[in-house]
Formats: C-alpha cells, structure tokens, sequence
C-alpha cells in the first residue's frame, strides 16, 4: 500500500511538472514537447531500480522502447486527423488508442517479448 | 520560430484540471506498477510510454485558446483543433526523445548510478526532443 502510494504521489508530481512546463512555453510545437516527457518513466523506473534491481527496471526501459515508438505512431495520426478533418481533441485522442495499444503490443509481441 | 516563456496560461487552468492530470499521471505510474508485477517487466516497460494525460492536455488546449478567442471577441473557428493539432505534433518530436531516453536507459542502468542514468537520460531525451524541433522549425 505504502508502495502504491508512493508511485501515485511522485507519478502525479513529474506528470504535473512537464505538464505546467508545456503550459508556459510558446509555440504550442514546442510546448508540445513536454507531452512526451518521460514523467511516469521517471518516477516508474527510479521505484522500480530500487525495489526490484536496476536489471529489472532496465528490462522495463527496454520494453519501453516499443511504447515510445508507438506514442510517436500515435501522436502522428492525432495530428493528423485533427489537422484534416478538424474533430474534437477529446474523440480523436480518445478513439485512437487503439492505435498506441496495437503498435506496442505488436513491437513487444514481434521484438521484445 | 522563437520560443516563449509566460505564466499568464496558468491562470486560465482551473484547479481541478491540475488535479485530474497529477491524478491520471499518478494512476497510470501505479497502473504500470501493477502490470508489470502481474505480467512481467518487458509488459509493464511498454506503459512507460503510455500517452496517459494526453487527451486531458490536447482537451485543455483546445478549450483555452477557444475562450481566449471568445474573449477577443472573435469567432473561434477551427482555432482550439489546430492548436491541439500543433500540439500533437511537437508530442510526436518529443516521442523520438522519448525512443532515445528509453535506449539509454536500458544501456546505462546496469552500469551507472541510478541516478545518473535516469537524470542524464532526461537530459538526452530534451536535447533530442530540441534538436528535432529546431530541425523541423527550418523546414
């Protein structure tokens, strides 16, 4: 329980923080960066070196190559559907992930499992 | 293009929109807590990169600059999609950083402090992120 607590408390805290960094700066390209800072890796793998092994948690980094390349499919399309079409934030970035879903699982199931 | 640092933004963010990103970002860090205890490390790593607050943030976005529109006076228009639109792209630049973040940090964990590959992995992943955004800017 202490352990969870702790993940929730420094998650949101470094999500938080590139979040507020995203908001200040301008353009929003630039700004958009920060939408793909590494805050849950950050917290995740710092929780995880110390509890589990730094060989566990760079076995997670690794894996987590497979999630970056998808968060960049992802994002693309995003940018993509909302330049084209115009739709709404919330049922683009929502009905795509899917996309992000599909393209990690398949990277892990092709390359990393 | 130059970039531009003000705190004005902040005040048109409501409290419980800060709350439900540090919420969601604690969630999903305790989410891949749990995948990965349950299905294994190589499982749990992918959700590192999980585009968690996302949709919260692309949603922000799109509200604030449609009201700052509205409050100019102006017909907003397409104005909120095309920032959370430009928004996506820059999250798409940072995502290769975030690609190169990963990489060194499956190389430098085992050997460094953690500490020192977690922090100077950050650091690769901002000057990838920069890199590729000043490189797409002269485009």
């Amino acid at each position: 329980m202490k352990e969870i607590l702790l993940r929730m408390v420094l998650g949101g805290t470094l999500v938080s923080a590139f979040a507020l960094l995203g908001d200040i700066f301008k353009p929003k390209r630039f700004a958009g960066l920060f939408g793909a800072a590494p805050s849950v890796a950050l917290a995740t793998l710092a929780l995880t070196a110390e509890t589990e092994g730094k060989l566990y948690a760079a076995m997670e980094a690794r894996s987590m190559i497979g999630g970056a390349i998808a968060f960049f499919v992802y994002s693309s399309c995003v940018c993509w559907l909302m330049f084209r079409y115009k739709c709404p934030a919330l049922l683009v970035t929502l009905l795509l992930m899917p996309v992000w879903i599909v393209t990690a699982f398949g990277i892990w199931f092709a390359f990393l499992r | 293009m130059k970039v531009k640092a003000s705190l004005s933004p902040l005040k048109q963010t409501q409290w419980y929109e800060y709350a439900t990103r540090f919420l969601i970002g604690g969630a999903i860090t305790v989410f891949a807590g749990l995948v990965a205890k349950k299905f294994g490390p190589t499982v749990g790593g992918l959700f590192l990169a999980f585009p968690a607050i996302f949709p919260a943030s692309a949603t922000l976005i799109e509200k604030h600059e449609r009201q700052k529109k509205e409050r100019a006076g102006k017909q907003p228009g397409h104005r909120g999609q095309d920032a959370a639109a430009l928004d996506a792209a820059g999250a798409a630049m940072g995502s290769i950083g975030l690609i190169a973040f990963a990489i060194l940090v499956w190389f430098a964990l085992p050997r460094f402090p953690t500490w020192a590959a977690l922090v100077g992995s950050a650091i690769a992943w901002f000057a990838v992120s920069i890199s590729i955004w000043k490189f797409c800017d002269r485009l």
